[in-house]
Protein backbone atom coordinates (compact mmCIF):
# COMPACT_ATOMS: atom_id res chain seq x y z
CA UNK A 1 0.00 0.00 0.00
CA UNK A 2 3.22 2.48 0.30
CA UNK A 3 2.18 4.37 -3.11
CA UNK A 4 4.34 6.78 -4.93
CA UNK A 5 3.23 9.93 -3.43
CA UNK A 6 0.92 11.64 -6.12
CA UNK A 7 2.54 15.55 -5.04
CA UNK A 8 6.12 16.76 -5.02
CA UNK A 9 7.48 14.39 -1.94
CA UNK A 10 10.61 16.97 -1.15
CA UNK A 11 7.84 19.47 0.21
CA UNK A 12 5.14 19.41 2.77
CA UNK A 13 1.46 19.86 1.54
CA UNK A 14 -0.74 23.05 1.49
CA UNK A 15 -4.13 22.72 2.17
CA UNK A 16 -5.65 23.15 -1.49
CA UNK A 17 -2.76 19.61 -2.06
CA UNK A 18 -4.45 17.75 1.34
CA UNK A 19 -8.40 18.67 -0.29
CA UNK A 20 -6.65 17.49 -3.55
CA UNK A 21 -5.30 14.29 -2.05
CA UNK A 22 -8.40 13.55 0.04
CA UNK A 23 -11.06 14.21 -3.10
CA UNK A 24 -8.86 11.48 -5.31
CA UNK A 25 -10.26 9.14 -2.58
CA UNK A 26 -13.61 9.72 -2.35
CA UNK A 27 -14.82 6.47 -3.80
CA UNK A 28 -17.14 7.26 -7.06
CA UNK A 29 -21.17 7.57 -6.29
CA UNK A 30 -20.93 6.98 -2.25
CA UNK A 31 -22.45 9.17 0.16
CA UNK A 32 -20.05 11.39 1.90
CA UNK A 33 -20.69 13.80 5.29
CA UNK A 34 -17.65 16.83 5.19
CA UNK A 35 -17.10 18.45 8.56
CA UNK A 36 -17.05 22.32 9.28
CA UNK A 37 -13.67 23.78 8.11
CA UNK A 38 -10.80 22.71 6.19
CA UNK A 39 -13.24 19.35 4.95
CA UNK A 40 -15.63 21.50 3.03
CA UNK A 41 -12.73 22.07 0.88
CA UNK A 42 -12.82 18.60 -0.62
CA UNK A 43 -15.87 19.49 -2.21
CA UNK A 44 -13.65 22.17 -4.45
CA UNK A 45 -11.85 18.92 -5.87
CA UNK A 46 -14.75 16.37 -6.51
CA UNK A 47 -15.84 16.05 -10.31
CA UNK A 48 -19.61 16.12 -10.64
CA UNK A 49 -19.05 13.08 -13.26
CA UNK A 50 -18.19 10.87 -10.01
CA UNK A 51 -21.43 11.27 -8.55
CA UNK A 52 -20.23 11.92 -4.62
CA UNK A 53 -23.70 12.82 -3.13
CA UNK A 54 -22.72 15.33 -0.33
CA UNK A 55 -24.69 15.18 3.01
CA UNK A 56 -25.23 17.90 5.72
CA UNK A 57 -26.23 16.80 8.86
CA UNK A 58 -29.17 19.78 9.12
CA UNK A 59 -30.80 17.71 7.13
CA UNK A 60 -29.94 17.38 2.80
CA UNK A 61 -28.36 14.98 0.16
CA UNK A 62 -26.91 16.60 -3.03
CA UNK A 63 -25.21 19.80 -1.50
CA UNK A 64 -24.05 21.60 -3.83
CA UNK A 65 -21.69 24.73 -3.98
CA UNK A 66 -21.45 27.29 -2.23
CA UNK A 67 -24.27 29.95 -2.90
CA UNK A 68 -23.03 33.91 -3.97
CA UNK A 69 -25.51 37.05 -4.49
CA UNK A 70 -28.54 36.44 -5.67
CA UNK A 71 -28.61 33.00 -5.08
CA UNK A 72 -27.86 33.50 -1.25
CA UNK A 73 -31.03 31.55 0.55
CA UNK A 74 -31.13 31.90 4.18
CA UNK A 75 -33.25 28.57 4.37
CA UNK A 76 -30.82 26.54 2.45
CA UNK A 77 -27.35 26.13 4.56
CA UNK A 78 -24.92 23.73 5.64
CA UNK A 79 -23.70 22.30 8.33
CA UNK A 80 -21.46 25.69 9.04
CA UNK A 81 -24.01 27.34 8.42
CA UNK A 82 -22.59 28.69 5.16
CA UNK A 83 -25.41 29.58 2.30
CA UNK A 84 -25.27 26.37 -0.19
CA UNK A 85 -26.84 25.59 -3.22
CA UNK A 86 -29.09 22.25 -4.48
CA UNK A 87 -28.38 20.32 -6.70
CA UNK A 88 -30.81 18.14 -9.51
CA UNK A 89 -31.83 15.05 -7.69
CA UNK A 90 -31.19 16.59 -4.51
CA UNK A 91 -33.12 16.26 -0.97
CA UNK A 92 -34.37 17.62 2.20
CA UNK A 93 -35.30 15.71 5.51
CA UNK A 94 -35.47 15.94 9.36
CA UNK A 95 -32.96 15.80 11.95
CA UNK A 96 -33.52 12.63 13.18
CA UNK A 97 -33.32 10.36 9.39
CA UNK A 98 -30.15 12.81 9.15
CA UNK A 99 -28.89 11.42 12.29
CA UNK A 100 -30.36 7.62 11.43
CA UNK A 101 -28.43 7.96 8.21
CA UNK A 102 -24.98 8.34 10.29
CA UNK A 103 -25.67 6.47 13.33
CA UNK A 104 -27.41 3.29 11.02
CA UNK A 105 -24.74 2.77 8.96
CA UNK A 106 -25.97 4.38 5.48
CA UNK A 107 -23.19 7.18 5.18
CA UNK A 108 -20.17 5.90 3.05
CA UNK A 109 -17.05 8.29 4.23
CA UNK A 110 -16.92 11.31 6.46
CA UNK A 111 -13.97 13.83 6.50
CA UNK A 112 -13.46 15.62 9.61
CA UNK A 113 -10.50 17.69 11.47
CA UNK A 114 -9.06 17.13 14.51
CA UNK A 115 -6.79 18.07 17.53
CA UNK A 116 -5.88 14.92 18.22
CA UNK A 117 -6.36 11.11 16.29
CA UNK A 118 -4.55 8.03 18.44
CA UNK A 119 -2.93 5.66 16.34
CA UNK A 120 -5.58 3.69 17.06
CA UNK A 121 -7.76 5.06 15.91
CA UNK A 122 -9.36 6.93 18.39
CA UNK A 123 -10.90 10.98 17.58
CA UNK A 124 -10.27 14.23 19.68
CA UNK A 125 -11.93 17.01 17.97
CA UNK A 126 -14.68 18.39 20.12
CA UNK A 127 -13.10 20.05 22.91
CA UNK A 128 -9.69 21.15 24.35
CA UNK A 129 -10.59 20.32 27.71
CA UNK A 130 -9.35 23.69 28.83
CA UNK A 131 -11.18 24.76 32.03
CA UNK A 132 -12.51 28.45 30.75
CA UNK A 133 -13.74 26.51 26.73
CA UNK A 134 -17.28 26.54 26.54
CA UNK A 135 -17.76 22.93 25.24
CA UNK A 136 -19.66 22.50 21.87
CA UNK A 137 -20.00 18.95 20.35
CA UNK A 138 -22.55 19.43 17.55
CA UNK A 139 -22.76 15.99 15.09
CA UNK A 140 -19.16 15.34 15.74
CA UNK A 141 -19.86 12.33 17.64
CA UNK A 142 -22.92 11.09 16.02
CA UNK A 143 -20.82 10.99 12.59
CA UNK A 144 -17.28 9.98 13.99
CA UNK A 145 -19.02 6.39 15.22
CA UNK A 146 -21.38 6.49 12.38
CA UNK A 147 -19.62 7.10 8.86
CA UNK A 148 -18.91 3.44 7.67
CA UNK A 149 -15.18 5.29 6.65
CA UNK A 150 -13.89 8.22 8.75
CA UNK A 151 -10.91 10.20 7.33
CA UNK A 152 -9.17 12.80 9.41
CA UNK A 153 -7.96 15.60 7.44
CA UNK A 154 -5.14 17.75 9.81
CA UNK A 155 -1.74 19.13 10.03
CA UNK A 156 0.61 16.47 11.54
CA UNK A 157 2.01 18.56 14.00
CA UNK A 158 0.46 21.42 16.13
CA UNK A 159 1.61 24.68 16.76
CA UNK A 160 3.77 24.19 19.02
CA UNK A 161 5.43 21.21 17.18
CA UNK A 162 3.68 18.43 18.91
CA UNK A 163 2.47 15.36 17.09
CA UNK A 164 -1.27 15.36 16.39
CA UNK A 165 -1.19 11.81 15.64
CA UNK A 166 -0.36 9.92 18.92
CA UNK A 167 -0.08 7.09 21.10
CA UNK A 168 -3.07 8.02 23.24
CA UNK A 169 -4.71 11.41 22.86
CA UNK A 170 -4.78 13.76 25.79
CA UNK A 171 -7.86 15.40 24.53
CA UNK A 172 -11.27 14.44 25.57
CA UNK A 173 -12.29 12.02 23.22
CA UNK A 174 -15.19 12.14 19.96
CA UNK A 175 -15.17 8.68 19.71
CA UNK A 176 -13.21 5.59 19.87
CA UNK A 177 -11.40 3.38 17.39
CA UNK A 178 -13.03 5.27 14.86
CA UNK A 179 -10.68 6.95 12.52
CA UNK A 180 -9.31 4.93 9.30
CA UNK A 181 -7.30 7.56 7.93
CA UNK A 182 -5.02 10.16 8.56
CA UNK A 183 -4.06 13.02 5.46
CA UNK A 184 -1.89 15.53 7.08
CA UNK A 185 0.51 17.90 5.41
CA UNK A 186 3.56 15.84 5.83
CA UNK A 187 2.04 12.19 5.03
CA UNK A 188 -1.37 9.50 4.59
CA UNK A 189 -2.12 7.32 7.13
CA UNK A 190 -3.69 4.55 7.12
CA UNK A 191 -4.94 2.79 10.28
CA UNK A 192 -5.60 -0.79 10.41
CA UNK A 193 -6.31 -3.58 12.99
CA UNK A 194 -2.23 -4.63 13.23
CA UNK A 195 -0.94 -0.98 12.96
CA UNK A 196 -0.35 2.51 11.53
CA UNK A 197 0.64 2.51 7.68
CA UNK A 198 2.78 5.27 6.29
CA UNK A 199 1.23 5.38 2.59
CA UNK A 200 3.57 8.48 1.13
CA UNK A 201 5.03 10.67 3.09
CA UNK A 202 6.10 14.50 2.20
CA UNK A 203 9.11 16.67 2.99
CA UNK A 204 9.99 14.24 5.70
CA UNK A 205 10.98 10.68 4.94
CA UNK A 206 9.32 7.79 6.45
CA UNK A 207 12.03 6.39 9.08
CA UNK A 208 12.48 10.79 10.38
CA UNK A 209 8.59 10.76 10.63
CA UNK A 210 8.25 7.69 12.38
CA UNK A 211 10.68 8.88 15.05
CA UNK A 212 9.28 12.12 15.17
CA UNK A 213 6.31 10.22 16.31
CA UNK A 214 7.35 7.82 17.91
CA UNK A 215 5.87 5.15 16.28
CA UNK A 216 6.62 2.04 14.18
CA UNK A 217 5.21 1.66 11.19
CA UNK A 218 3.76 -1.47 9.92
CA UNK A 219 3.41 -2.67 6.31
CA UNK A 220 0.26 -3.14 4.61
CA UNK B 1 -57.52 19.65 17.12
CA UNK B 2 -55.03 22.72 15.84
CA UNK B 3 -56.42 26.14 15.54
CA UNK B 4 -55.89 28.79 13.85
CA UNK B 5 -54.62 32.04 16.30
CA UNK B 6 -54.79 35.57 15.14
CA UNK B 7 -51.28 36.68 16.21
CA UNK B 8 -47.70 34.85 18.06
CA UNK B 9 -49.08 36.68 21.91
CA UNK B 10 -52.00 33.92 21.04
CA UNK B 11 -50.17 31.34 20.08
CA UNK B 12 -47.59 31.17 22.72
CA UNK B 13 -50.39 32.28 25.45
CA UNK B 14 -50.68 29.98 29.18
CA UNK B 15 -46.92 28.79 28.37
CA UNK B 16 -45.93 28.69 32.47
CA UNK B 17 -42.52 29.48 34.46
CA UNK B 18 -40.66 26.67 34.72
CA UNK B 19 -41.68 24.65 30.78
CA UNK B 20 -39.59 23.26 29.11
CA UNK B 21 -39.60 24.82 25.47
CA UNK B 22 -38.33 23.15 22.20
CA UNK B 23 -37.58 25.73 19.60
CA UNK B 24 -36.78 24.62 16.18
CA UNK B 25 -34.13 25.71 13.58
CA UNK B 26 -30.20 25.19 13.01
CA UNK B 27 -28.70 28.55 13.64
CA UNK B 28 -31.20 30.71 11.81
CA UNK B 29 -32.87 28.59 9.43
CA UNK B 30 -36.22 27.04 10.78
CA UNK B 31 -36.05 29.89 14.05
CA UNK B 32 -39.30 30.88 15.06
CA UNK B 33 -37.77 34.18 15.92
CA UNK B 34 -41.35 36.13 15.93
CA UNK B 35 -43.16 33.32 18.19
CA UNK B 36 -39.76 33.61 20.59
CA UNK B 37 -40.26 37.32 20.56
CA UNK B 38 -43.33 37.01 22.12
CA UNK B 39 -42.53 34.81 24.77
CA UNK B 40 -40.28 37.22 25.46
CA UNK B 41 -42.96 39.83 25.44
CA UNK B 42 -44.72 37.19 27.99
CA UNK B 43 -42.22 37.66 30.41
CA UNK B 44 -42.61 33.60 31.40
CA UNK B 45 -39.56 32.70 32.73
CA UNK B 46 -37.48 29.87 34.47
CA UNK B 47 -37.28 28.30 31.05
CA UNK B 48 -35.79 25.08 30.18
CA UNK B 49 -35.08 25.46 26.35
CA UNK B 50 -34.00 22.97 24.06
CA UNK B 51 -32.30 24.06 20.66
CA UNK B 52 -29.51 23.25 18.40
CA UNK B 53 -27.43 26.07 19.13
CA UNK B 54 -27.89 28.81 21.74
CA UNK B 55 -28.70 31.81 20.44
CA UNK B 56 -27.31 33.81 17.66
CA UNK B 57 -26.48 37.85 17.54
CA UNK B 58 -29.20 39.47 19.64
CA UNK B 59 -32.21 38.15 17.84
CA UNK B 60 -34.96 35.69 18.46
CA UNK B 61 -33.11 32.79 20.93
CA UNK B 62 -30.38 35.32 21.74
CA UNK B 63 -32.65 37.77 22.66
CA UNK B 64 -34.85 35.19 25.21
CA UNK B 65 -31.62 34.41 26.96
CA UNK B 66 -30.16 37.92 27.01
CA UNK B 67 -33.83 38.57 29.15
CA UNK B 68 -32.92 36.07 31.83
CA UNK B 69 -35.82 33.95 30.92
CA UNK B 70 -33.97 31.03 30.61
CA UNK B 71 -32.68 28.82 33.07
CA UNK B 72 -31.24 25.87 31.34
CA UNK B 73 -30.46 25.11 27.94
CA UNK B 74 -30.14 21.72 25.98
CA UNK B 75 -27.96 21.72 22.75
CA UNK B 76 -25.15 20.82 20.65
CA UNK B 77 -23.19 23.51 19.74
CA UNK B 78 -23.51 26.49 21.97
CA UNK B 79 -20.17 28.35 21.02
CA UNK B 80 -20.47 29.94 17.56
CA UNK B 81 -19.25 33.15 16.37
CA UNK B 82 -21.95 35.15 17.41
CA UNK B 83 -23.18 33.48 20.20
CA UNK B 84 -21.77 35.97 22.96
CA UNK B 85 -24.95 36.26 24.84
CA UNK B 86 -24.93 32.79 25.61
CA UNK B 87 -21.59 32.80 26.22
CA UNK B 88 -21.25 35.64 28.79
CA UNK B 89 -24.18 34.14 30.31
CA UNK B 90 -22.97 31.21 31.15
CA UNK B 91 -19.35 31.98 32.19
CA UNK B 92 -20.81 34.29 34.76
CA UNK B 93 -22.95 31.09 35.44
CA UNK B 94 -26.35 32.29 34.79
CA UNK B 95 -27.68 29.85 32.22
CA UNK B 96 -27.45 25.88 33.23
CA UNK B 97 -25.92 24.06 29.95
CA UNK B 98 -26.65 20.37 29.27
CA UNK B 99 -24.43 19.31 26.44
CA UNK B 100 -25.99 16.26 24.02
CA UNK B 101 -24.56 15.55 20.52
CA UNK B 102 -27.00 16.60 17.68
CA UNK B 103 -27.95 13.17 16.92
CA UNK B 104 -28.46 12.24 20.16
CA UNK B 105 -30.78 15.28 21.08
CA UNK B 106 -32.93 14.71 18.09
CA UNK B 107 -33.40 11.25 18.67
CA UNK B 108 -34.30 11.97 22.37
CA UNK B 109 -37.42 13.88 21.08
CA UNK B 110 -38.44 11.57 18.23
CA UNK B 111 -38.47 9.09 21.35
CA UNK B 112 -40.11 11.22 23.69
CA UNK B 113 -42.76 11.66 20.41
CA UNK B 114 -42.92 8.07 19.58
CA UNK B 115 -43.89 7.03 23.15
CA UNK B 116 -40.23 5.18 23.57
CA UNK B 117 -39.16 4.97 27.36
CA UNK B 118 -35.35 5.25 26.33
CA UNK B 119 -33.09 4.08 23.67
CA UNK B 120 -29.67 2.53 23.97
CA UNK B 121 -26.88 4.73 21.46
CA UNK B 122 -23.63 4.17 19.97
CA UNK B 123 -23.00 7.86 19.93
CA UNK B 124 -20.92 9.00 22.96
CA UNK B 125 -19.41 5.21 23.91
CA UNK B 126 -15.89 6.41 25.57
CA UNK B 127 -16.23 10.04 25.48
CA UNK B 128 -17.16 12.58 28.67
CA UNK B 129 -20.65 12.70 27.43
CA UNK B 130 -20.49 9.37 28.39
CA UNK B 131 -20.35 9.60 32.40
CA UNK B 132 -23.41 8.87 34.45
CA UNK B 133 -25.24 6.97 31.76
CA UNK B 134 -26.24 3.25 32.09
CA UNK B 135 -23.84 1.05 28.83
CA UNK B 136 -24.96 -1.85 27.57
CA UNK B 137 -22.89 -4.03 25.12
CA UNK B 138 -25.17 -5.56 22.56
CA UNK B 139 -23.62 -8.05 19.68
CA UNK B 140 -20.67 -6.98 20.29
CA UNK B 141 -21.09 -3.50 20.18
CA UNK B 142 -21.17 -0.60 23.16
CA UNK B 143 -24.17 1.62 23.84
CA UNK B 144 -25.30 4.54 25.97
CA UNK B 145 -28.86 4.34 27.08
CA UNK B 146 -30.52 7.37 26.71
CA UNK B 147 -33.63 9.18 27.77
CA UNK B 148 -36.28 11.13 25.97
CA UNK B 149 -36.58 14.92 26.23
CA UNK B 150 -40.32 15.82 26.26
CA UNK B 151 -41.62 19.29 25.51
CA UNK B 152 -44.43 21.01 27.64
CA UNK B 153 -44.54 23.56 24.36
CA UNK B 154 -42.87 23.14 21.04
CA UNK B 155 -41.91 26.54 19.22
CA UNK B 156 -41.05 25.93 15.20
CA UNK B 157 -41.24 27.69 12.22
CA UNK B 158 -42.82 25.86 8.44
CA UNK B 159 -43.37 26.91 4.92
CA UNK B 160 -47.47 26.84 4.59
CA UNK B 161 -50.11 24.96 7.04
CA UNK B 162 -53.57 24.18 6.06
CA UNK B 163 -56.49 24.63 9.38
CA UNK B 164 -56.04 21.01 10.10
CA UNK B 165 -52.08 21.68 11.12
CA UNK B 166 -50.46 19.81 7.79
CA UNK B 167 -46.97 21.11 7.28
CA UNK B 168 -44.96 21.45 4.55
CA UNK B 169 -41.37 23.08 5.43
CA UNK B 170 -39.02 24.85 3.20
CA UNK B 171 -35.21 23.40 2.24
CA UNK B 172 -32.65 22.77 5.20
CA UNK B 173 -35.02 25.18 7.29
CA UNK B 174 -36.83 21.88 8.37
CA UNK B 175 -34.24 20.65 10.66
CA UNK B 176 -35.74 19.35 14.10
CA UNK B 177 -39.47 20.84 13.20
CA UNK B 178 -40.81 17.52 12.04
CA UNK B 179 -39.37 15.85 15.56
CA UNK B 180 -40.56 18.32 18.01
CA UNK B 181 -43.76 19.09 16.76
CA UNK B 182 -44.26 15.48 17.99
CA UNK B 183 -42.76 15.83 21.10
CA UNK B 184 -44.16 18.54 22.81
CA UNK B 185 -47.82 18.32 24.93
CA UNK B 186 -48.78 21.92 22.80
CA UNK B 187 -46.80 22.33 19.31
CA UNK B 188 -47.66 25.82 17.59
CA UNK B 189 -45.44 26.81 14.29
CA UNK B 190 -45.76 29.62 12.50
CA UNK B 191 -46.06 29.82 8.74
CA UNK B 192 -46.05 32.39 6.05
CA UNK B 193 -49.33 30.54 4.25
CA UNK B 194 -52.40 28.87 5.50
CA UNK B 195 -54.48 27.28 3.13
CA UNK B 196 -58.08 25.41 3.29
CA UNK B 197 -57.49 21.53 3.66
CA UNK B 198 -57.04 20.09 0.47
CA UNK B 199 -54.54 22.82 -0.44
CA UNK B 200 -51.93 20.44 0.45
CA UNK B 201 -51.33 17.74 -1.67
CA UNK B 202 -51.27 15.04 0.94
CA UNK B 203 -48.50 13.16 -0.11
CA UNK B 204 -46.56 16.10 0.62
CA UNK B 205 -47.40 16.71 4.00
CA UNK B 206 -44.33 16.10 6.39
CA UNK B 207 -45.80 17.07 10.01
CA UNK B 208 -49.38 15.62 9.74
CA UNK B 209 -51.95 17.80 11.44
CA UNK B 210 -52.79 15.78 14.36
CA UNK B 211 -48.68 16.67 16.17
CA UNK B 212 -50.00 20.95 15.87
CA UNK B 213 -51.69 22.42 18.10
CA UNK B 214 -51.99 26.31 17.56
CA UNK B 215 -51.16 27.64 13.95
CA UNK B 216 -49.96 31.64 13.34
CA UNK B 217 -49.84 33.46 9.91
CA UNK B 218 -47.23 35.52 10.06
CA UNK B 219 -47.88 38.62 8.26
CA UNK B 220 -45.78 40.30 5.51
CA UNK B 221 -43.39 38.03 5.80
CA UNK B 222 -43.05 35.96 2.15
CA UNK B 223 -41.14 32.79 2.07
CA UNK B 224 -38.30 34.30 0.07
CA UNK B 225 -37.41 37.36 1.98
CA UNK B 226 -36.84 36.38 5.27
CA UNK B 227 -34.31 38.11 7.20
CA UNK B 228 -31.79 35.87 9.40
CA UNK B 229 -28.82 35.62 7.37
CA UNK B 230 -26.71 32.48 8.25
CA UNK B 231 -25.05 32.97 11.42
Amino acid sequence: MNREPRFDSARRLDRDDLARLVAADIPPGCYLNLGIGQPTRVADFLEPERGVILHTENGMLGVGPQAHGADIDPDLINAGKIPVTETPGAAYFHHADSFAMMRGGHLDVCVLGAFQVSFGGDLANWHTGAADAIPAVGGAMDLAIGAKDVFVLMTLFSKDGSPKLVPKCTYPLTGVACVSRVYTDYGVFVLTDHGVVARETYEIGRDDLAERLGIRFVES
Amino acid sequence: MATVVGDADEAVAGIEDGSTVLIGGFGTAGQPIELIDALIRSGVSDLTVVNNNAGNGRVGLAALLANGQVRKIICSFPRQADSYVFDELYRAGKVELELVPQGTLAERMRAAGAGIGAFFSPTGVGTPLAEGKEGRTIDGRDYLLEYPIKGDVALIKALRADTLGNLVYRKTARNFGPVMATAAKITVVQVSEIVQPGGIDPEVVITPGIFVDRIVKIAGVSPLAETGAAG
